[in-house]
C-alpha cells in the first residue's frame, strides 16, 4: 500500500477536480452544480491528506485540516440545499440560467 | 455719533422678514399695523436725524459736512478697491430720508383703508417694507456699488408690487416690462460703474465727487472714440438713471406700471423710486460738472425733450392714473433738466438746488395726487375719466386736497410747486433760452392737463348716474390726504437753499418776480383753457381733436414709442440676434453635450452583454483566466 506513488494520488485528485469543473460549467441544475462543487472540494481534501502523508509522515495537521474542511463543506451544503429548496418552492425551477427573477 | 441712523435701515428689513415669514399666520389688520408702526418709528428717526444734521452737527465752518456714522467693509477686491456698506449723511441724503419715510408712512396708513379685504394684504405690507428698506438704503449709500445693490433691490420690489395682482395678465405683463426695461438700463449703469472705478480705483462717493478727488485731481488722458472715458462712464451711469427715472426713450415702463395698486404708484412711481435717477445725477454732480460737462448738456436736453413729450401725451390720455404717470415723467424731466443746466457752487449751483427742491415738493404733491386718484378709484371702481364727473359733491375732502395738489403742480403761489418750479425756470433761463422756452411751454401744458383731469373728475356732468351713490373714503385714507395737502401748502416756504446746495455751502435765493410772473401767467392761461373746455360738458375738446387729428392720434398713442420698441426688440433683435444665438446654443453647444452622452450610452449598451448575471459564464471566464495564468507561469 505504501508503495503507491504520489503521482497516482495526484492523478486521481486531478481527474476529480476537472470532473467537478466540467460539471460546474456544463450542468444547469443547481443540485448537480452543488455536487460538482463537492467533487472539487474532495479533490482538494485528497491533496491535503496525500501531501501530509508524503511530506510529513507522523504528523497529522493535513489530515485534521481535511476533516475540518469536510465539516465546513457539510454545513455549507446544508445551507445551499436549504436555499435551493426555497427557490424551488417559490419558482418551481432550479435551473441556474432560468432563475433570474432578482437579476435586475 | 448718530449711530441710531442704522435703525432706519434695519427696522424695515426686519419688518419685511417678519411680515414675509409670519404674515400669513396673522390677521391682515395686525400685519398692516405692524408695518405701519415700523415705518412710524423710521419716520420719527428720520426727522430726528434731519433735525440733528441740519441744526446742530451738520454744519462746520459755514458748509455742511459729510457724516458717515456707520461703515463696514463688505468685499475687498484689490488693495485699494473694496465695496463697503454704510450710511452717509449729507444734505441730499437727509432730505431724501425725509421724503422717502414721510411718503412711505402716508402710503402705509392709506393702504390700511385702500387695500382692505384684498387677498395678500400681509404680502403687500411685507413688500412695502422691503421697498422702504431698499429705497432708504439707496439714498444713504456711501459708495456707488452699495447704491447699485439697493438700486436693483428697489427694482425688484417695484416689480413685485406692480405685479401684486398676479392673476391679472396685464399686471404681470406690466411688471415684467418695468423690470426688463429698467434692468436693461441698469446694465449700462453697471458698465459705467466698472469703467469709473477702474480709472479712479475707488467706489466711494466721498473721493469720487470731491473736486480735488482721485479722478478729477489727476485728469485721465484715456479716450474712447474721441471722447474721454469719464464722459463715457458718466453717460452710461446716466442711462441707468434714465431707466429708473423714465427718461426718453426708457419711459415706456412707467405708464404701464400703473397696473399696480394705486398707493404703490404713489410711493414708487411718483415720489421715490422714479426720482432715484435724479438723485444719482445729483450725487455724482461734481463728477458730471468737472469731469463731463458735455454729458451734462446732453442730460439737460434729454430732460427738456422728455418734459415736453410727456406733457403733450398727458393731455390726451383718458386713464386718470396714466395722466398722472405722464405728468410724473414730465416733472422728473424738469428735475433732470435743472441738474443739466446747473453750475457748481453758490448762485451758479441754483439748478442743483432747484432740482432737489422740486424733487422734495413734487414727492409730496404727486403722492397726494395719486392717493386722491386712488380714493376716487376706490369709490368708482374705474380708472377711466368717462366714468367720472361731478364727484365734488360726494367726496369733499378728496376734492379739496386734489385741487390743492393741482394748483401746486401748476405753479400757483403760495403752493409748493410754484417755488421749486420757479427756481428751475430761473436756472434754465440763466443757462439756455431754448431750454427755458421748452420748460416754460411745459408749465402751461402741465396746468392745462392737470385741470383737465380735475374738471373731468370732479365737475363736468353733475347729474351723472352711478351704480351706487359715491361716498367719501374712510378716515385712514383721508387723513394722509389732508396731511400731504398741508405739506404741499407749507413745503414751498422751506428755505431750501440754506439746506441743500451743490457745494454744501448755503446761499441766499429770492424769487425772480419777472420769471415767476411769466410762469404764473402761463399757468393761469392753461387753467383757463382747461376751464373753458372741461368745466361744463361741451364739444370743444372734440372739435380740437378733429382739427389736430394726426397730432392728437399720435399723442394719444404716446407717439408710438411702445410700437417702436416692440419693433426693435421683436423684429430686429429677436430675428437677427437672438435666433442665431439660440440656434448656436441648441445645435452646437447642446449638440456637443448630446453627442457625449449618446456615445457613452452606445458604448455602455455594447459592453453590457459581458455582465450577463449568468454564474456559469463568470466561472468559465474565471477558469479560462486561471488556466492561461498557469500556462504562462509554467512555460514563460
Amino acid at each position: 500500500m505504501s508503495n503507491i506513488p504520489l503521482a497516482a494520488y495526484l492523478a486521481v485528485s486531478t481527474v476529480m477536480f476537472f470532473a467537478g469543473v466540467y460539471g460546474f460549467l456544463s450542468r444547469r441544475n443547481m443540485l448537480t452544480i452543488l455536487m460538482s462543487l463537492e467533487l472539487m472540494l474532495n479533490a482538494a481534501d485528497l491533496n491535503f491528506a496525500v501531501f501530509n502523508k508524503y511530506l510529513y509522515p507522523g504528523q497529522f495537521e493535513g489530515v485534521f485540516f481535511t476533516l475540518f474542511a469536510i465539516g465546513v463543506s457539510a454545513a455549507e451544503t446544508a445551507i445551499a440545499i436549504a436555499i435551493i429548496i426555497n427557490i424551488y418552492r417559490n419558482l418551481r425551477n432550479i435551473n441556474v440560467d432560468e432563475v433570474n427573477k432578482m437579476k435586475f | 455719533m448718530m449711530s441710531y441712523t442704522l435703525i432706519i435701515l434695519i427696522l424695515p428689513a426686519l419688518m419685511f422678514l417678519f411680515l414675509g415669514l409670519c404674515g400669513s399666520k396673522m390677521k391682515p389688520v395686525v400685519a398692516g399695523t405692524f408695518g405701519t408702526f415700523g415705518l412710524t418709528v423710521v419716520t420719527v428717526l428720520s426727522y430726528v436725524t434731519a433735525a440733528t444734521y441740519f441744526f446742530s452737527i451738520g454744519k462746520t465752518g459755514g458748509a455742511y459736512q459729510t457724516i458717515i456714522p456707520f461703515n463696514v467693509e463688505w468685499l475687498r477686491i484689490t488693495e485699494k478697491l473694496h465695496i463697503d456698506l454704510g450710511i452717509m449723511l449729507d444734505p441730499i441724503s437727509v432730505v431724501m430720508l425725509i421724503v422717502v419715510s414721510t411718503v412711505s408712512l402716508m402710503v402705509h396708513i392709506y393702504s390700511l383703508g385702500y387695500m382692505k379685504g384684498e387677498r395678500g394684504f400681509q404680502r403687500y405690507y411685507a413688500l412695502l417694507s422691503l421697498f422702504s428698506f431698499s429705497m432708504l438704503g439707496l439714498v444713504v449709500a456711501t459708495n456707488i456699488f452699495q447704491m447699485y445693490i439697493f438700486w436693483e433691490l428697489v427694482g425688484v420690489s417695484s416689480y413685485t408690487l406692480i405685479g401684486f395682482y398676479y392673476t391679472k395678465p396685464s399686471a404681470v405683463a406690466a411688471s415684467k416690462k418695468a423690470f426688463i426695461v429698467t434692468r436693461f438700463a441698469d446694465l449700462f449703469f453697471l458698465i459705467g460703474i466698472l469703467v469709473i472705478s477702474f480709472y479712479s480705483q475707488t467706489f466711494d462717493f466721498a473721493s469720487l465727487t470731491s473736486p480735488t478727488g482721485s479722478i478729477l485731481g489727476q485728469p485721465i488722458g484715456a479716450t474712447f472714440m474721441g471722447v474721454s472715458v469719464i464722459s463715457w462712464a458718466m453717460m452710461l451711469i446716466f442711462i441707468g438713471g434714465a431707466g429708473k427715472s423714465a427718461m426718453m426713450p426708457f419711459h415706456i415702463w412707467l405708464p404701464d406700471a400703473m397696473e399696480g395698486p394705486t398707493p404703490v404708484s404713489a410711493l414708487i412711481h411718483a415720489a421715490t423710486m422714479v426720482v432715484a435717477g435724479v438723485f444719482l445725477v445729483a450725487r455724482m454732480f461734481p463728477l458730471y460738472f468737472f469731469g463731463a460737462p458735455d454729458v451734462l448738456n446732453i442730460i439737460a436736453y434729454i430732460g427738456a425733450i422728455t418734459a415736453l413729450f410727456a406733457a403733450i401725451v398727458a393731455c390726451t390720455q383718458t386713464d386718470i392714473k396714466r395722466v398722472l404717470a405722464f405728468s410724473t415723467i414730465s416733472q422728473i424731466a424738469y428735475m433732470i433738466t435743472a441738474l443739466g443746466v446747473s453750475g457748481y457752487g453758490g448762485e451758479a449751483g441754483l439748478g442743483y438746488m432747484a432740482s432737489m427742491f422740486h424733487l422734495f415738493t413734487h414727492a409730496f404733491f404727486k403722492a397726494l395726487l395719486f392717493l386722491c386718484a386712488g380714493s376716487v378709484i376706490h369709490v368708482i371702481h374705474s380708472n377711466e375719466m368717462d366714468d367720472m364727473g361731478g364727484l365734488r359733491k360726494y367726496m369733499p375732502i378728496t376734492h379739496i386736497t386734489f385741487l390743492v395738489a393741482c394748483l401746486s403742480i401748476s405753479g400757483i403761489p403760495p403752493f409748493s410747486g410754484f417755488f421749486s418750479k420757479d427756481e428751475i425756470l430761473v436756472a434754465a433761463f440763466n443757462k439756455d433760452i431754448l431750454l427755458f422756452g421748452c420748460l416754460y411751454f411745459c408749465a402751461g401744458l402741465t396746468a392745462f392737463y392737470m385741470f383737465r383731469l380735475y374738471f373731468r373728475i370732479f365737475w363736468g356732468e353733475n347729474n351723472k348716474q352711478y351704480e351706487h351713490t359715491p361716498h367719501e373714503s374712510p378716515a385712514n385714507m383721508t387723513i394722509p390726504l389732508i396731511f400731504l395737502a398741508a405739506l404741499t401748502c407749507i413745503t414751498g416756504f422751506v428755505p431750501f437753499s440754506q439746506l441743500v446746495s451743490s457745494d454744501f455751502i448755503p446761499f441766499q435765493t429770492h424769487i425772480e418776480w419777472s420769471i415767476a410772473g411769466l410762469s404764473i401767467l402761463v399757468a393761469i392761461i392753461g387753467i383757463t383753457i382747461a376751464t373753458v373746455m372741461y368745466r361744463k360738458e361741451n364739444n370743444i375738446p372734440h372739435r380740437v381733436a378733429v382739427v389736430a387729428k394726426g397730432f392728437y392720434t399720435s399723442a394719444y398713442h404716446k407717439f408710438y414709442f411702445d410700437e417702436i420698441w416692440f419693433f426693435i426688440t421683436k423684429n430686429i433683435i429677436f430675428n437677427n440676434v437672438s435666433k442665431p444665438i439660440a440656434w448656436f446654443d441648441r445645435h452646437i453647444v447642446d449638440g456637443f453635450m448630446n453627442f457625449l452622452s449618446s456615445s457613452t450610452n452606445f458604448v455602455s449598451r455594447k459592453i453590457k452583454v459581458v455582465q450577463s448575471g449568468e454564474i456559469q459564464d463568470y466561472t468559465w471566464a474565471f477558469f479560462m483566466g486561471a488556466l492561461v495564468m498557469i500556462v504562462l507561469l509554467i512555460f514563460v
